[in-house]
């Protein structure tokens, strides 16, 4: 069954334009709230580990999400990570060629269960899944408790 | 079917801001109803997530996101979406995880964070109006219960007075609950009344907060139940209908659906007289007169004269059917789906005479619930027995 | 509560403490832009509103007129069969008077807004609209109603062609 009238006119057709406008603030929450502030004033990379499962969580959590315990002992993971996968972006968030590229990957850190999404500081033809990486953090005073304190890595 | 049983409960505080991100609130509320029901992730077989919309926290697919702190990672897991109704259809879903068979342990999330929405969660609820009809008119949510509350006073010839003094319990009811946004003690009919007025006829007063919040629940088989469990609750009945899509064209006197969802659960659950069978109700309070809309769609008096039940003393704590004894959305909060908490949790914690100073004084053995969503159209029904 | 449950979790902010920089936060503005096709049923009766004109889709199944126009009957789930025009008169279903505009800000002078069910449908098919040349004191359920159009020249086939529903006078039809 269909409708019984349809225009074949695709002018007869109207559509009506509009977004959704709306911003968001979000408290980076209590585990959050650790990371980031001893990522700014410390200018450390920390984990949380779980007291049951000896395993250290990167980013950390507040809980441990195998067995649900508490997170306790915070560990400073390093600076030091290896490329666990990456890509070369071209193109931008809405479609529109970049001049340069941009190698953005998942770093893993020794273990820690895990990882970083980041931007890598390496040429598109020297990347390689593998190879080991350093976060290169931004001067103190530039520092706000963002995952943008960390530069980049490479 | 199989018997299937509530054994553990948990909520977190309910505030206009909680530090905690989502999946945060969810792992609090999770651990507190493991803990009541003595059981750990481990032995939990299947997840259930409630959450209502999207662009309150402004992270689409909030499910997957919300999921490690509801304990689902590696497990069969669902987000379930019924608007307001969450918060009622998550542990009906969860129900029927059990009752078919596929699980006997779940446990069972609702998380809302309405904070993170700037400048205000009515800016997201505006995406909830049709694009093309209502959304050029600029409406503001709070319109659309204006006049549902307008047409339900006049057809009935309800006074407001009749209708703050709903509002006046649930806040004095709030003042014995741990996690209120907004008990007042000396709450009078005369200050609802005297409320600032948003969109006549809701004032200030007659209205719940927004709030940040998670619940949590945890259902198991009967089996299950007897075996790890001194304080059960029985789900007996399940229910859930929706209205138009055409909100315009529908009736916003009487709200048939909560009525059908509430005779399907009533079916099921094999009770024939509500109003002597069911003895505390926690239907759905985001405005004082939903309330009422919501008891007698319940069936739980005549058409028109919820008002008169609060008014003649029948649904306080020591009436004959207590109605909404937690404090309700309008004394608690209003996080949406979470306020699961204050409907099926507090129908538990009743019924296994866990509540306390919210303790109401009937002995209750049968309980009702119930929440109201999606456009105003949404109703869902759970009915439980003391184990 | 419950003698088992000492603690109950939760951490507390105010509005300045997110806001103010006493906790780490991140933010973002999302820019997404919609084009919402308005089908064959809401393009005509958009079109039509530049005439000035409302229409509405019957049921010849149901013999219900459906206002707004809708290709498929939802009661019976059938096609709709034909195109009807209903008038621009209609009855006050309900109404609020608001002091709270789009975004929860507060205003001076209250909009009127509410449902009216339009003349020449069926029982209960209506629209949100706005009412204008009334007051709190004036204003009823029940009271009939007529569009008020914003000139020709300025209709651009939205729902907003229509200014208002004002008070129907006496002996006006």
């Amino acid at each position: 069954m269909t409708f019984l009238e349809r225009s074949r006119d695709p002018e007869a057709h109207k559509h009506w334009y509009g977004d959704m406008e709306a911003s968001y603030l979000y408290s980076t929450g209590i585990a959050g709230e650790k990371f980031f502030s001893t990522l700014r004033d410390k200018g450390k990379i920390t984990g949380a580990s779980c007291p049951k499962c000896r395993k250290v969580f990167l980013p950390p959590r507040m809980y441990c999400e195998i067995c649900f315990s508490e997170t306790k002992n915070w560990k400073d993971v390093g600076k030091e990570g290896t490329v666990e996968t990456y890509s070369v972006g071209y193109v931008g968030i809405d479609g529109e060629p970049l001049d340069e590229p941009v190698v953005y990957g998942l770093i893993r850190f020794p273990r820690t269960e895990g990882g970083l999404v980041h931007v890598l500081s390496v040429k598109p033809e020297k990347v390689k899944i593998g190879m080991k990486v350093k976060a290169k953090l931004k001067p103190k005073k530039e520092r706000k408790g963002s995952i943008l304190d960390i530069a980049s890595f490479g | 079917m199989r018997k299937v049983a509530c054994i553990g409960a948990g909520m977190t505080l309910f505030w206009r801001r909680l530090q905690e991100t989502g999946k945060e609130m969810c792992w609090e509320a999770a651990s507190m109803a493991l803990d009541q029901a003595g059981l750990t992730l481990k032995d939990i077989d299947m997840v259930v997530l409630g959450s209502a919309p999207d662009a309150f926290d402004g992270i689409h697919m909030k499910g997957e996101n919300l999921l490690d702190g509801a304990g689902g990672a590696k497990k069969p897991y669902m987000r379930v979406f019924t608007g307001g109704g969450t918060a009622v259809f998550t542990p009906i879903a969860a129900w029927w995880h059990i009752a078919s068979g596929l699980a006997n342990k779940v446990l069972v999330l609702c998380e809302e964070k309405m904070s993170s929405v700037f400048p205000h969660p009515q800016s997201a609820f505006g995406h909830i109006w049709d694009p093309i009809l209502d959304r050029p008119l600029k409406p503001n949510l709070v319109w659309i219960f204006a006049m549902e509350m307008n047409r339900y006073m006049t057809k009935h010839g309800i006074k407001k007075e009749d209708i703050a003094r709903i509002a006046v319990k649930n806040k004095r009811n709030a003042v014995d609950h741990p996690c209120a946004q907004l008990p007042d003690p000396n709450i009078t009919v005369e200050d609802v009344l005297n409320s600032e007025v948003m969109a006549w006829p809701v004032q200030r007063l007659d209205i719940s907060p927004p709030s940040d919040g998670a619940s949590a629940l945890v259902k198991t088989s009967e089996k299950v139940a007897k075996k790890v469990s001194d304080d059960i609750a029985w789900v007996e009945g399940t229910g859930w209908c929706i209205d138009k899509t055409m909100w315009t064209c529908r009736d916003l006197v009487f709200p048939e659906y909560v009525a059908r969802a509430a005779k399907q659960a009533y079916r099921m659950a094999k009770i024939d007289n509500p109003r002597k069978q069911i003895h505390v109700a926690e239907p759905y309070d985001p405005f004082d007169y939903k309330e009422c809309h919501h008891t007698e769609g319940l069936l739980l008096c005549d058409k028109g004269k919820a008002p008169s039940m609060t008014k003649e003393g029948i649904t306080y704590r020591d009436g004959d059917l207590p109605i909404c004894p937690s404090g309700g959305l309008l004394g608690v909060g209003n996080p949406i789906a979470a306020t699961m908490g204050i409907k099926a949790g507090e129908i538990y914690w009743q019924l296994t005479q866990q509540a306390g100073k919210r303790q109401v004084k009937n002995d209750p053995e049968v309980g009702v619930c119930q929440a109201w969503g999606d456009l105003m159209q949404y109703g869902s029904v759970l009915v439980m027995r003391r184990g | 509560m419950s003698e088992r449950i000492k603690h109950w979790p939760g951490k507390r902010l105010s509005s300045k403490e997110l806001t103010g920089g006493k906790v780490t936060t991140t933010s973002t503005d999302p820019k997404v832009k919609y084009a919402w096709a308005c089908g064959e049923a809401i393009s005509r009766f958009l079109e039509e509103l530049k005439n000035g004109k409302l229409i509405g889709r019957k049921c010849n199944s149901c013999n219900q007129i459906l206002f707004p126009p809708r290709m498929f009957c939802e009661d019976c789930f059938t096609p709709t069969n034909e195109w009807v025009y209903v008038k621009d008169t209609g009855t006050i279903e309900t109404y609020s008077i608001s002091y709270l505009d789009t975004d929860a800000r507060r205003i001076k002078d209250p909009i009127y807004v509410g449902v009216l069910s339009v003349d020449g449908a069926s029982e209960k098919q209506g629209i949100m609209h706005y009412f204008g040349e009334v007051t709190p004191k004036t204003i009823k359920i029940g009271m009939k109603v007529k569009a008020v159009w914003k000139p020709k020249k300025d209709r651009e086939g939205a729902i907003t062609d229509i200014k208002y529903w004002r008070p129907l006078r006496r002996g006006e039809k």
